[in-house]
């Protein structure tokens, strides 16, 4: 079965539906599904739920589709990046749940691997623990979490090839592996596509089980917070 | 004279022991890389999926794919490991980070922290905070005593949400270093020139 496509847009005809729930991987601006995004943007799809560590800034990632009303709802760790992220939920217009960082990865890698629900220590005690259950193990009390079962996950990756088996790069794996396991469908935006065979079977991040369609493109990579030190006697 | 924002990450990094696996968190806390002891060697986790934190890269070897928690350009050292958000948060629930030091907006006696939103006014969220207090081994605050009112941010009870509750161990702030304990805070050290009369006034929290 052929899983490479095109173009974005080709790569998710027929897959979007108002009202979706969407597992996007990426950190900040690092290792987001930039064309996808984008191509979501174009869609017109509407009613969106995003299951993401951050909501982007105001004019890349999903804060371009923050601005054309896209999004009902965000399931977030931190969105203190995007002022129009902050505007539409202020006003009432966006919904928000946050997640700790560690609970939402591990809810998108438990709904990945078919576990409904997981108990944490994470948020005890804090507004996160309020109507969840909760259970005393060895004299601790932790709360149920619930994993996440996307209707679809994008998520980026560096190199991939023709099966899609998929090979990450730096901090830019973050969120993008246990999203991807967690979407019925799973699409995957690369910078290259390799020849199936001439990937290390030993190095590969994520199999090409949870990988349904690829598209390699150009990516801007934007850098979010550039930090530089200067050379020693320059 | 109170410590001023290096001098408090100088002597957090006091804190540090040789073969720890240590998050730094956002502000304060990062400066403390700049002052890890001679013959001390720990390694700094970046929760975005990183174990080995380099120094900034220079100008121009800035890369996108390649940053810390705070979205900064960073680099990688010979003992690099790269991983998902799913693995880095297992071995911080784990208990596998030996230590946390990170900012707060308000600390309590008995080791409640809050450092995440205030309610109407700043809604950004809690990142990985909830999870490495509840998991790593050791929770120490690095904070301002008071905040710009002067008022105490070391309180008998905080009034933000919550970030995790009892999970403070150690407080350092410009004023001097304290022990959350049984009943209260233990004034541990003072930061020079600072008098405990000073220091007590401006805490609102029990110092036993």
């Amino acid at each position: 079965m052929k899983k490479v496509y095109g173009s974005a847009a080709e790569a998710l005809d027929g897959v979007l539906q108002d009202g979706m729930l969407i597992a996007a991987g990426g950190f900040g601006l690092c290792g987001i599904p930039e064309l996808l995004l984008e191509a979501i943007k174009e869609s017109g799809v509407k009613d969106l739920t995003f299951a993401s560590n951050n909501a982007g800034v105001d004019d890349f990632g999903i804060g371009i589709l923050l601005q054309t009303k896209q999004v009902k709802k965000m399931i977030s760790s931190y969105v203190g990046e995007n002022a129009e992220f902050m505007r539409q939920y202020l006003s009432g217009e966006l919904e928000l749940e946050f997640n700790p960082q560690g609970t939402l990865a591990e809810r998108m890698r438990a709904g990945g691997a078919g576990i409904p629900g997981f108990y944490t220590k994470t948020g005890v005690g804090t507004v996160i623990a309020e109507g969840k259950d909760h259970k005393d193990f060895n004299g601790e009390t932790y709360i149920m979490e619930e994993g996440i079962f996307a209707d679809l996950a994008i998520v980026k990756a560096w190199k991939a090839d023709e099966t899609g088996n998929l090979v990450f790069r730096k901090t830019a794996r973050n969120f993008n592996a246990p999203a991807a396991t967690c979407g019925k469908l799973c699409v995957v935006e690369v910078e290259e596509i390799v020849p199936t065979g001439s990937l290390d079977p030993d190095q590969i991040h994520l199999p090409g089980i949870y990988v349904h369609r690829i598209i390699k493109g150009e990516h801007e990579k934007r850098i979010e917070q550039r930090t530089v030190r200067k050379k020693e006697g320059a | 004279m109170p410590w001023d924002r290096n001098q408090m990450a100088a002597r957090a990094a006091q804190e540090l022991q040789d073969g720890w696996y240590v998050n730094l968190g956002i502000g304060i806390p990062t400066l403390v890389s700049n002052y890890i002891p001679e013959g001390v060697e720990v390694t700094l986790q970046s929760e975005n999926g990183m174990l080995g934190m380099g120094p900034f890269p220079y100008e121009g070897e800035e890369d996108p794919d390649l940053i810390n928690a705070g979205k900064q350009t960073i680099t990688e050292l010979p003992q690099t490991a790269y991983f998902d958000s799913a693995q880095s948060f297992a071995m911080i629930r784990g208990g596998k980070i030996a230590m946390a030091i990170l900012g707060a907006m308000e600390v309590a006696e008995n080791g409640d922290l809050a450092n995440w939103m205030i309610p109407g006014k700043l809604v950004k969220g809690m990142g990985g905070a909830m999870d490495l207090v509840a998991g790593v081994g050791r929770v120490v605050v690095v904070m301002d005593h008071t905040n710009k009112h002067g008022d105490s941010k070391v309180l008998k009870e905080c009034t933000l949400p919550l970030t995790g509750q009892k999970v403070v161990d150690r407080i350092i702030t410009n004023l001097g270093v304290m022990d959350v304990v049984e009943g209260g805070l233990k004034i541990v050290e003072l930061a020079d020139g600072v008098s405990e009369e000073e220091f007590r006034a401006s805490t609102q929290a029990t110092i036993v």
